[in-house]
């Protein structure tokens, strides 16, 4: 382990004295000079080098190296000022993670204006929370967010770093894992602490079909993106009292390499996002005419439940991409998850299969959903729907 | 930082990757083993995508799609496919020193040859649909030192061929993201409708040059490729728990079923 600087390559172009947020590199004559003492190799000036005269050497840890490496962190993503909701359960979870390992649970907040949901993140279980706050983080860009990553990470030596399985954790984490070099673990849905004190990974691979465990043996931080709605969230406890640590990075407006020039919103004003809700009625192929969508909206109104709906139905455009469920869509848990006209394909099973009541109502008997059906329904779902909604209303008349 | 000086031509590289019909790979029960016997392979789906997005920029500005991938022998046809599609060369890297690679070894196999060539443009497929894990595009873009934007289901390239202007999915809708080329992105659903290969398509794509990398050409250390050269390790796989059904009601009326259905909610407490 160790940064190499090939002295010869170097053009003193200076961009790497400008980038680093240690203070270790600085100008020798015309190139430059390192400060291992003070240098973290968290690898912003070998990113940033036009001519790669930086190279950081990593990969191996020994064993001994290994056990330098504490704590469990979780990314809590932030999004116009907002937590997104699989940081709470990742906090929660990794609470479980650090009593195993006892050690501390640390979560890292980066946005702009984000201070004031650090305690919240204490009351749901964090030990510790980290705040990174500028304004170049308030939107989401791969390259601050990267560099802001692997500064409090190379220094502060986490054994374990998890990412919420977000559009943007998913575009975020690899970056920072090839650039300290690290092993991850895409959108794992199991994460436990084996005897060896390794974090033991399980994930889906090929298409749900099969579950795989995956470890990284030699490499420190462990790292692995989460599926969201996999781990509940637990109750916030507010008597919880923890740190809470302001840290000052600076990142150089011209390290942002892509600009956003505008951010466009498609969910639909007054559709519950499939997420969140407690209750969701998903259709199929076999409500036929998006006309028929009324049906599932009314049954839908009755349970205060989101709408959602399986592939084809979001490709024919007959309900926007956001409600979508399934391996290319949405990964939700809700308590009642009721299918209408829906097969049960593995893609869709994947996006469903962890809520904690499943209904289906086809009309084909071998679907593959009454496999995985708490209560199914073989029928025509015009005429069962309409039965089930008059049994609702006559049940809530007489409450 | 391999720049291409020649403002008209655009050289593209897209990375590819035979995949297996994943609907059709089970795991066998007793061996916990996949049985991939008999289960076709496919060019993965949202790299066709990729390809035909950079043959869609060829076609406007002229210049070169090239396409890459690391895989055995019989992922030759994954890049014949996509020569037919209309890219104009192929590189393929196969040994067995590369066998077992992870996201972060097969990050760098690829960026070590990729590091060799001229290109402005790198188009990776979303993910692909046998590891489905979408690291390799990022995790690619770092190796090679440019920036990324993923998840991109809608593309321009400015007249003057210096930026990329890209529709970037959002867990909300999308980001109108601009990057100076070379840039690296990922094509997700909706980007294009990839072209289907014709006869005359696949004819000529057996005689456009498709160059074979091993190991030795590459010319890195054994020890960074393959399964040696991966930070992680598979420790097992296993058929997923399976969720045991429950009721299922076949011939009763619409509305005692419905009514079944309402007390059985109603006793779970969940309305
Ligand atoms: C890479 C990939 C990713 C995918 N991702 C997803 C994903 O994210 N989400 C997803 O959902 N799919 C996904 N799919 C597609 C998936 O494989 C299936 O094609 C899809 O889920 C089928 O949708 P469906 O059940 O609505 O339609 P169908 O399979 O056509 O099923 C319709 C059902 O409706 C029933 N029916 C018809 N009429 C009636 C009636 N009057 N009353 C009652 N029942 C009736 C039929 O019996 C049938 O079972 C993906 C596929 C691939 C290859
Ligand atoms: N072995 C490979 N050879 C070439 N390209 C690959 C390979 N594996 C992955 N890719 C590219 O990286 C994308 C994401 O793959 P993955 O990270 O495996 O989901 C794919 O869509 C391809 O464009």
């Amino acid at each position: 382990m160790g940064l190499l600087y090939d002295r010869d390559k170097c053009t003193g172009c200076m961009l790497c004295v400008k980038v680093c947020n240690f203070g270790a590199i600085e100008k020798d004559g015309d190139k430059v000079k390192f400060d291992f003492d003070k240098c973290v190799l968290c690898g912003s000036c070998e990113e940033v080098c036009p001519v790669d005269a930086i190279t950081i050497e990593r990969k191996i840890v020994d064993k001994e190296a290994l056990a330098e490496y504490k704590d469990v962190w979780v990314f809590c993503e932030t999004h116009e000022g907002r937590l997104r909701s699989v940081g709470r359960e990742l906090v929660s979870k990794g609470r479980e993670l650090a009593d195993k390992l006892g050690e501390r649970l640390v979560a890292v907040l980066i946005g702009h204006e984000i201070e004031g949901l650090a305690e919240g993140l204490i009351h749901q279980g964090a030990d510790k929370v980290l705040v990174v706050d500028d304004k170049i983080f308030e939107h989401y860009s791969t390259d601050a967010y990267a560099i802001a990553m692997t500064s409090l990470i190379a220094p502060r030596k986490p054994a374990v770093v998890l990412f919420g399985a977000t559009n943007n954790g998913r575009d975020l984490a690899p970056r920072v894992a090839a650039r300290l070099k690290l092993g991850l673990t895409a959108d794992c849905t199991g994460l436990d602490i084996d005897e060896e004190r390794q974090l033991v990974q399980t994930r889906p691979a090929f298409g749900g079909n099969i579950m795989a465990e995956i470890l990284c043996p030699y490499t420190r931080p462990q790292m692995a993106t989460v599926r969201p709605n996999v781990f509940k969230p637990t109750e916030p406890d507010t008597s919880r009292t923890g740190e809470i640590e302001k840290v000052d990075l600076k990142v150089n407006p011209v390290q942002v390499r892509t600009r956003v020039l505008d951010t466009v919103r498609e969910v639909v004003e007054g559709m519950k996002p499939v997420e969140e809700a407690d209750v969701v009625v998903s259709s199929g192929r076999g409500i036929k005419d998006p006309s028929n969508l009324e049906l599932s909206e009314h049954l839908a109104a009755l349970l205060d439940a989101a709408v959602g709906g399986s592939r084809p139905i979001v490709d024919a455009g007959w309900l926007p991409p956001t409600q979508q469920v399934g391996q290319s869509g949405r990964t939700i848990s809700p308590k009642l998850y009721i299918a209408l006209g829906i097969s049960g394909a593995i893609q869709h099973q994947i996006g469903m299969a962890s809520s904690d009541i499943i209904v289906a109502i086809n009309k084909d008997p071998e679907a593959p959903i009454f496999e995985i059906a708490d209560f199914g329904i073989v029928g025509d779902l015009f005429e069962v729907v309409p039965a089930i909604i008059k049994e609702i209303e006559k049940l809530k008349a007489n409450k | 930082m391999p720049f291409n000086l020649e403002v008209s031509l655009m050289k593209i590289i897209v990375p590819v990757k035979q995949v297996p019909e994943v609907a059709e790979v089970k795991v066998d029960p007793e061996t916990g083993t996949l049985i991939r016997d008999g289960v076709p392979s496919i060019l993965n789906p949202f790299d066709e995508y990729a390809v035909e997005a950079a043959i869609q920029l060829k076609e406007k500005f002229g210049g070169e799609v090239t396409i890459i991938t690391m895989g055995p022998p019989q992922a030759k046809d994954a890049l014949y496919k996509a020569l037919a599609m209309g890219a104009d060369k192929a590189v393929h890297l196969t040994d067995r020193a590369f066998a077992g690679a992870d996201t972060w070894a097969t990050s760098y196999t690829l960026a070590a040859q990729i590091k060799k060539m001229d290109y402005d443009l790198v188009i990776c497929g979303k993910q692909a649909i046998d590891g489905d894990t979408a690291q390799v595009g990022p995790e690619l873009a770092e190796l090679l030192g440019i920036p990324q934007i993923c998840y991109v289901r809608h593309l321009e390239v400015t007249e003057d061929q210096k930026f990329v202007i890209a529709h970037r999915e959002t867990d909300e809708g999308y980001d109108v993201v601009r990057s100076k080329l070379p840039v690296l992105l990922t094509a997700t659903k909706g980007l294009n409708e990839p072209r289907l290969p014709n006869i005359m398509g696949l004819m000529k794509a057996k005689k456009k040059p498709l160059e074979i990398v091993d190991a030795a050409a590459l010319g890195v250390p054994e020890d960074t490729l393959g399964l040696k050269g991966s930070p992680t390790t598979v420790r097992k796989v296993f058929a997923p728990p399976k969720r045991a059904g429950g009721v299922k009601l076949e011939d009763l009326s619409p509305q005692e079923a419905a009514k079944k259905l309402v007390e059985f909610l109603a006793q779970k407490g969940v309305i």
